[in-house]
């Protein structure tokens, strides 16, 4: 008798060799998904004197040390371009977030003329594939006088079609009574949507605030083609700059990902459940 | 936008509301006094201010781009030049162009290399975290994680790892298989970005199927195994029919994501893509030929026209794949 008995759902218990086999499959799986991150993390930590090309690889930093995160810094403006893309990710959020908000509440709780017609352009956008069309963004945004500017990498994004109709299903689900008393009490459209509707989906607009961050973060196409002038890099940009300019320092290359990348594990880490939550979402949408 | 909104005063009721509204509201519904029609009264301009900033987005950045490039394609537009109508000698050089050949070949290549594993592993995967073990919360979001870092950022681990001197060929030399040319040759090259591009979407797709999986009946599974099927056969007379619409969808999104593949080969195989150009792909080559001051927009929009075409051949084909099985 093992002293940790495990039961499944119906309080069966699960024999100890099916279990041992599936957290040796586990712990197979975790290497294989999380293994390269902690393998980048490793030789950003390791330094100049180190030899990271060592076979058998030394799989820990002799001498753990943040010297490369320093020298990335000098390489290229690592920090300048962090604060690039937290600008846009912040502002992608604000704009998906009262953009899908709104639009989502004309959808879903409003009647009027041509509601169809405006429901039937998002769902057509969203079909829109967006490789198909960056070579027309760009011009339009040439047009505008946008390229290389922040604003131009943030624009094409900052309503995704898709924000619009999860939130207009969020609104579509919410019963009409609780508004319906509202109007009664003489609260108007604007009062109604702000103070009834709103905070009632709230779960929803969680989700599209953290898809927009993530998408705004990681984005990488459109930066790299809206983007021209190294002073207005954001980091995925910056950092494909650093891969192809200084490719042999593979120290520098390691340092500047782990800053892209830890800000999201961390966010990904306190809000799991929404994350989860916007794949179920969209994958039903998408 | 907000402004024309708000005036009405709170403490009296919408009067003006109401009788601007009535009429709008007989026209779509006759059912005076409906719950749920009351409710939709509002200023008769109120919905367009809503929808207005989204409307406008979608229109500016999305809609206009997509119709301009079906009209684009049939010109000799440039960066900086305005381009005149030249029929269809847009897709006649794109016949005899030998990159757009190389490019529809590896973005195809693409499809039919990633869908089979982005469908068949993330399944399994699901299967594997689907008990209520200790600690399987914990896996969960690890195997999530490749998900939320940039392709940028997986696509440069990725690079190091299958470096010439990187951790996994020096584990081949230690073992004594020998160094393997994962970034140098063609055909390693469109691989290696396949794994990537598997490895990165793993997570994502076991969480589709973990919503599926919950749904399936245990009955089912007991059932079957009161009949004496094991656990393969359980796999193939239970769990994949009761999944088969969420593998249906799952294909659909992989093979329109596979076929627009661009950062992991442009990361991994370089701007040029790869040995003389030969890992390039569809979305590379628009890149490519669309952007930068002399960027033939024309050109690169019919280019455009083709992976409009071959992705909604490809949801077609799926759908289609799927209405079969039923039959």
């Amino acid at each position: 008798m093992s002293i940790l008995t495990i039961t499944d759902a119906e309080g069966r218990r699960i024999p100890a060799w099916r279990l041992l086999l599936r957290y040796v499959l586990l712990l197979a799986v975790l290497a294989l998904t999380v293994g390269p991150f902690l393998w980048q993390l490793s030789t950003s930590l390791k330094g100049p004197g180190e030899d990271i090309f060592s076979s058998p690889p030394s799989f820990l930093p002799g001498h753990p040390t943040l010297d490369n995160y320093a020298r990335v810094a000098d390489t290229i403006p690592v920090w300048d371009y962090a604060l690039n893309s937290l600008k846009v990710a912040t502002a992608n959020v604000v704009t998906n977030c009262v953009g899908s908000a709104l639009a989502g509440y004309a959808l879903a709780r409003m009647r009027y003329r041509g509601r169809r017609a405006a429901t039937l352009a998002f769902v057509l956008a969203m079909l829109v594939p967006v490789e198909g069309i960056i070579i027309a963004q760009f011009t339009t945004m040439r047009e505008l006088g946008l390229n290389n500017t922040l604003i131009g990498v943030l624009l094409p994004g900052s309503v995704a079609a898709m924000n619009v109709l999860l939130m207009r299903n969020a609104f579509l689900n919410l019963p009409h009574e609780v508004e319906e008393a509202a109007f009664v009490d003489g609260a108007n459209v604007w009062q109604r949507f702000l103070w009834i509707a709103l905070p009632s989906v709230r779960g929803t607009l969680a989700v599209v605030a953290i898809f927009a961050f993530m998408g705004a973060w990681d984005d990488f196409l459109w930066p790299l083609i809206v983007l021209s002038d190294p002073g207005n890099f954001t980091l995925t940009i910056g950092l494909n700059y650093l891969h192809g300019t200084f490719a042999n320092d593979e120290r520098l290359v390691a340092a500047g990902t782990i800053i892209a990348v830890l800000p999201l594990i961390v966010l990904f880490a306190c809000l799991q459940r929404f994350f989860f939550r916007g794949v179920g979402e969209g994958a039903v949408k998408g | 936008m907000k402004t024309p909104v708000v005036p009405s005063p709170t403490d009296s009721p919408p009067r003006r509301d109401t009788v601007a509204a009535v009429p709008a509201a007989r026209r779509t519904r006759s059912g005076p006094g409906r719950s749920g029609h009351r409710i939709s009264r509002h200023l008769p301009f109120s919905p367009w201010l809503f929808a207005a900033p989204g409307l406008l987005v979608v229109g500016t950045f999305s809609l206009f781009p997509f119709f301009s490039t079906l009209v684009n394609a049939f010109t000799d537009r440039r960066t900086l030049m305005p381009g005149k109508f030249v029929g269809l000698a847009n897709f006649r050089e794109l016949i005899h162009d030998d990159m757009f050949w190389t490019g529809l070949r590896n973005s195809t290549l693409y499809v039919l290399g990633v869908v089979p594993a982005l469908v068949i592993l993330p399944l399994l995967l699901a299967m594997l975290v689907q008990r209520h073990i200790p600690g399987i919360a914990f896996f969960r979001s690890a195997f999530y994680t490749p998900v939320v870092a940039s392709i940028v950022v997986v696509g440069l681990i990725w690079v190091w790892m299958l470096d010439d001197r990187g951790l996994i060929n020096a584990v081949l030399e230690a073992v004594g298989i020998g160094k393997v040319g994962f970034l140098s040759d063609q055909w390693l090259l469109l691989f290696s970005a396949m794994t990537v591009t598997v490895w990165k979407g793993l997570g994502y797709y076991m969480i589709i199927y973990l919503a599926a999986l919950a749904n399936v009946p245990r009955e089912l599974h007991e059932a079957a195994s009161v009949d004496g099927a094991g656990a393969v056969r359980r796999f193939f007379t239970v769990t994949v029919p009761a999944v088969r619409s969420t593998m249906v969808l799952v294909g659909a999104l992989a093979s329109v994501a596979a076929f627009k593949v661009f950062s992991e080969v442009y990361l991994m195989a370089g701007p040029s893509g790869g040995p003389a150009g030969e890992d390039t792909t569809l979305v590379m080559l628009v890149q490519r030929v669309g952007t930068g001051l002399t960027g033939r927009v024309g050109y690169a929009s019919a280019i455009s026209v083709v992976i409009f075409v071959v992705t909604v051949a490809l949801m077609l084909l799926v759908l289609r794949a799927d209405r079969k099985e039923d039959a």
